[in-house]
C-alpha cells in the first residue's frame, strides 16, 4: 500500500474509530464505516491539513470511499 | 465561576454599548477579546482601557468580503476563536407598507447574513478543537414582532432559526449555539426615545426600568463558560419579564 492510502488510513482509524482491516478500498465512509454527514466534513478537513491540500466542496462530495480519497488525494498533489 | 483564561472571543459591534459590556465582561473573566465594529475609535478607546489581551479588528459588516476575511484575521490575532458574539446589529425603521427593498435588504444582510457567515468562518477551528461557544444576540422583537420594525424583526427571528440548525449540526462537537433576546436596554439606540415613548415602553415592563448592558453582558458570560456546556439552542431572554416567553 501506499505511503498515501497508509496515512489516508491513518485519519479514518483515528476519526471514526473503527478497525483497520475495515478500511478497505470500496468502504463507504458513512455506509460501512459508520461515519455521519459532519464526519466526511471533518475527515476531508483532516486530509486538507495532513497534505497540504485544498479540498473544494463540489469535490468534497465525490469522496464517498477510502479508494476515492486515495486516489482524489494522489491526483491532488 | 465563569472562568475564561486561555479562551479567545471574537464580539463584533464592540463599539456599541452592549457590545463593549459584553467584550468587557468576558475580558474580564480572563478571556482574550478581538473587538470588531465599524467605528475604529471607540474600539481603540476600549482595548486601551482593558490594557493586555485585547486587539481591535475594524469590520463594515455590510461589505460580504471583509467579513469572510474576519474570523482569519481574529485567528492571526489571538491564534483561535474559541468564542464567537454576534452582537453588531442596525435598524432601518419603516413601516411595512412603506419599506423599500433596500431597508429591508440592509437590515437583513448585517444583522442575519453576516451571522451566518461569522457562524461559518469559526466553526471549522472550533470543530477540531472539540470545544466553541457561539453567543448571537437577537431581540425581544424577533419572538414579538414591533410595528415598523419588520426587517429588524425578521432578522432577529432568523437568528434564532439559525442558530437552532446550527446548534443540532455541532452539539457532539463540543460546540453550543444560543441565543440572548435582550428587551428594552439603556443604550444609544433607546437614549433617542422620547419620554413619553419610554414611558409607554416602562408601563409594560414588569421590572418597572430598562435593562443594562451589563445585565446583557452577565447573560453572555454564562452562555461562553464552560459551566454552560450543556445549553445548546437556547435563547435566553433578558427582558425584565416584559415577554415571557
Amino acid at each position: 500500500m501506499s505511503d498515501i492510502a497508509e496515512r489516508v488510513k491513518k485519519i479514518v482509524v483515528e476519526h471514526l474509530s473503527v478497525e483497520e482491516d475495515k478500511v478497505t478500498e470500496n468502504a463507504s465512509f458513512i455506509d460501512d464505516l459508520g461515519a455521519d454527514s459532519l464526519d466526511t466534513v471533518e475527515l476531508v478537513m483532516a486530509f486538507e491539513e495532513e497534505f497540504g491540500i485544498e479540498i473544494p466542496d463540489d469535490a468534497a462530495e465525490t469522496i464517498q470511499t477510502f479508494g476515492d480519497a486515495v486516489k482524489f488525494i494522489k491526483e491532488a498533489q | 465561576m465563569f472562568d475564561l483564561t486561555g479562551k479567545s472571543a471574537l464580539v463584533t459591534g464592540a463599539s456599541g454599548g452592549i457590545g463593549a459590556e459584553i467584550a468587557r465582561a468576558l475580558h474580564g473573566a480572563g478571556a482574550t477579546v478581538a473587538l470588531s465594529g465599524t467605528r475604529v475609535e471607540p474600539l481603540e478607546a476600549l482595548a486601551a482601557e482593558m490594557g493586555a489581551r485585547a486587539h481591535v479588528l475594524a469590520c463594515n459588516l455590510s461589505d460580504a468580503q471583509a467579513v469572510e476575511a474576519l474570523p482569519k484575521q481574529a485567528v492571526d490575532a489571538m491564534g483561535a476563536v474559541d468564542i464567537l458574539v454576534n452582537n453588531a446589529g442596525i435598524t432601518r425603521d419603516n413601516l411595512f407598507m412603506r419599506m423599500s427593498d433596500a431597508e429591508w435588504a440592509d437590515v437583513i444582510e448585517v444583522n442575519l447574513t453576516s451571522t451566518m457567515r461569522l457562524c461559518r468562518g469559526v466553526v471549522r477551528g472550533m470543530m477540531k478543537a472539540r470545544w466553541g461557544r457561539i453567543v448571537n444576540i437577537s431581540s425581544i422583537v424577533g419572538a414579538t414582532g414591533n410595528p415598523g420594525q419588520g426587517n429588524y424583526a425578521a432578522s432577529k427571528a432568523g437568528m434564532v432559526g439559525m442558530s437552532k440548525s446550527l446548534a443540532y449540526e455541532v452539539a457532539s462537537r463540543g460546540i453550543t449555539v444560543n441565543c440572548i433576546a435582550p428587551g428594552f436596554i439603556e443604550t444609544a439606540m433607546t437614549d433617542k426615545l422620547n419620554d413619553e415613548q419610554k414611558g409607554k415602553i416602562l408601563g409594560q415592563i414588569p421590572a418597572g426600568r430598562m435593562g443594562t448592558p451589563a445585565e446583557i453582558a452577565a447573560a453572555a458570560l454564562y452562555l461562553a463558560s464552560a459551566e454552560a456546556g450543556y445549553v445548546t439552542g437556547a435563547t435566553l431572554h433578558v427582558n425584565g419579564g416584559m415577554a415571557m416567553i
